[in-house]
């Protein structure tokens, strides 16, 4: 696994927040790897673990609690739908049938999304991959998404060919 | 990504934490916020001693923003007076309550109010080490707060020596990862000492005994710290005089659902009911429709039916206290009156139902939401919480058996108060205000015969061989 200098830099200055208790760095060593490498591999929870000098079994037992971290590769960009209550009311269950169509991943109705553990349907291109998720606090105008880092709000069926454009 | 859409207040707010909040040409850099007063209630705080803050803090009788309403001058108190272990202060900025959406702005808009917040209330608890711990969903607000905590560095309200007083403070962003349980405070902790995030056994009830690293540590609620700078600003006891004795100051709402006109609202507490912040402030439900539920405080609250009625005390024009009768409208938007009604304030998320609405897929929305959030911890709450998404899965899916309502009851009253933290109430408020409250919408989709029909190889005769 090549770890190149500027995620050992980030690395280490993640690890410096935490002068009390190394093992406080997991959850963000988590994010970086899953902001570099795209998931959670083996080799990376070996690697963290070694590093914070924990047991691997310390850092998995984060990965499969804590609902972001993915263990397979998403598409190149990755879409969070809002599915919780104000959402719902809105209309979020056909906005999520709606983005599937368009990025021709399969619906089963949950999006092809099965849910924890396996939360992440990509399209076939590969190039954007759907996962329905709890609250995404925009409650006042929802539907809501997330792609990547942004957030889009009160997302009608007709936006979605020119949101998906944005993301090449 | 796009702009949030820009809001102009409504009359009937008090614009104080989100004083501004959607304010043209408002930027979240330092140099905008010192150009609009920033960081001079930090100087004022300074040269105070950390003791009468916390007294100002008291006599403000602020209570906490984040869902419990506890009085944020009484948990300051629980650290002891010349403590020798480090104490600990942390931002629970991880705001996942469906329906709540108020620190959002705070962080994205105004992060240095935040900041400023924190600074001064470590100053009065002799915090030198901080944490912000921001639900892991919001990835830009992170930057936003490590811009905003590298610039207020670079003009000496952060690390060593703090405007030459001597005092050192470091304030870290940590980024949660999308668990629902680290809004409990404990689960917090624990998910910030690198572990699931497992809320503690009680007692000891207060992280201000035991908390982060076994050290005293001070969980405060985004909007509270936000409250402290403007309590240091006013004084306590001018602060008090905001809202209605015990129900201090302005809170923000926020209003999701069926209303014409969704958004947040920042309100002196107390001065308006649910009715006019829903029909004056939102524009009330579609036209044709009618208000069907509400539910008054994040979505743990218990929904009210919109016909309901309850019995309050309030004071007379004597003084006395005497007996009244009010509607859900007419109820206050307070914690005490919110809670003698049965339900509460909570986090201050509204969300409103019309008469469109089925409340069975309501409450399986919800119960879809706790099944997948439980930490899986206690056993009732991990069981339970699945049973009744699965009991609402089978009424949604047209298998409902006539026993199904009573069962959702039975299963939600054994998971209340059965838990080591809230969340087993959290989780089973809603079946079990949804089941009581609308009784025939749950009955009509429960109509199965329950037990099935016995096969005839497994009746007593059969078994027996008909000797009886």
């Amino acid at each position: 696994m090549q770890i190149p200098p500027e995620l050992t830099a980030q690395i280490d200055e993640a690890i410096s927040h935490y002068p009390v208790s190394k093992r406080s760095a997991s959850l963000p060593l988590l994010h970086l790897f899953q902001e570099h490498f795209g998931f959670i591999s083996e080799e990376s929870i070996r690697w963290i673990a070694g590093k914070l000098e924990l047991q691997p079994i310390a850092i998995l037992e984060l990965v499969t609690f804590y609902p972001m971290f993915r263990r397979k590769p998403p598409g190149k960009h990755h879409i969070r739908v809002c599915k919780t209550l104000s959402c719902a009311l809105a209309g979020a269950d056909q906005l999520k049938t709606d983005l599937c169509k368009a990025t021709d991943i399969p619906c089963d109705g949950h999006g092809g999304c099965h849910g924890h553990g396996d939360p992440v349907s990509v399209s076939p291109d590969g190039k954007f991959s759907i996962e329905s998720v709890e609250c995404l606090a925009s409650c006042g105008s929802g539907p809501v998404l997330m792609i990547n880092d942004d957030l889009h709000e009160a997302v009608t069926a007709e936006e979605i060919p020119q949101i998906l454009s944005q993301y090449k | 990504m796009p702009a949030p859409a820009r809001r102009i207040p409504h009359p009937r707010e008090k614009r104080m934490i989100f004083a501004n909040i959607d304010r043209e040409g408002y930027t979240p850099d330092i140099a905008c916020y010192l150009r609009n007063g920033g960081y001079e209630d930090l100087k004022k705080a300074v040269k105070m001693a950390p003791a009468d803050i916390v007294g100002e803090v008291k006599a403000s009788a602020l209570r906490g923003r984040g869902g419990a309403g506890f009085p944020c001058g009484v948990k300051w108190g629980f650290i002891r007076p010349g403590e020798t272990k480090p104490v600990y202060l942390i931002c629970n900025a991880d705001e996942s309550e469906p329906g709540t959406f108020k620190d959002r702005y705070i962080i994205h808009q105004d992060p240095h109010q935040l900041i400023e917040g924190m600074i001064i209330s470590a100053f009065a608890l002799n915090v030198h080490l901080a944490y912000l711990y921001i639900r892991g969903e919001f990835p830009l607000g992170a930057k936003i707060l490590e811009q905003a905590i590298a610039e207020a560095k670079a003009n000496g309200f952060l690390g060593k020596n703090i405007l030459g007083t001597g005092f050192d403070l470091e304030i870290y962003v940590h980024r949660g990862a999308g668990a629902y349980i680290c809004g409990e405070e404990t689960g917090l902790i624990e998910s910030l000492e690198g572990k699931r995030a497992y809320p503690r056994i009680k007692p000891p009830y207060f992280p201000a005994v035991l908390g982060l690293y076994q050290c005293p540590t001070i969980v405060n609620n985004v909007e509270t710290l936000c409250h402290v700078k403007h309590i240091v600003r006013m004084g306590g006891a001018e602060y008090a005089k905001i809202g209605t004795p015990n129900n201090t100051g302005t809170r923000i709402v926020g209003v999701s659902g069926d209303v014409v006109k969704p958004g947040y609202f920042e309100i002196e507490v107390g001065s308006m009911t649910l009715g006019e912040l829903i029909n004056d402030l939102c524009g009330g439900v579609k036209p044709g429709r009618k208000i069907k539920a509400i539910i008054p405080g994040g979505s743990s609250a218990k929904v009210f039916r919109a016909d309901e009625h309850f019995k309050i005390k309030v004071k007379g024009t004597d003084g006395a206290m005497v007996e009244k009768e009010i509607g859900v409208l007419d109820i206050p938007m307070d914690f005490d009156t919110m809670a003698a009604c049965g339900s509460m304030a909570g986090s201050g998320g509204v969300i409103v139902m019309d008469d469109s609405r089925d409340m069975v897929e309501s409450l399986n929305n919800l119960n879809q939401f706790y099944a997948h959030e439980s930490c899986g911890q206690c056993t009732p709450c991990r069981e339970g919480s699945l049973w009744m998404r699965k009991i609402t899965d089978r009424l949604l899916a047209g298998g409902g058996v006539e026993s199904d309502p009573a069962t959702l009851a039975s299963v939600s009253n054994n998971i209340a108060g059965k838990t080591i933290c809230a969340f087993g109430e959290a989780c089973s408020w809603p079946t079990m205000s949804f089941v009581a409250k609308f009784p025939e919408e749950f009955a009509a989709r429960a109509k199965k015969q329950v037990p099935p029909p016995t096969p005839p190889e497994f009746l007593s005769e059969a078994l027996t061989g008909g000797s009886h």
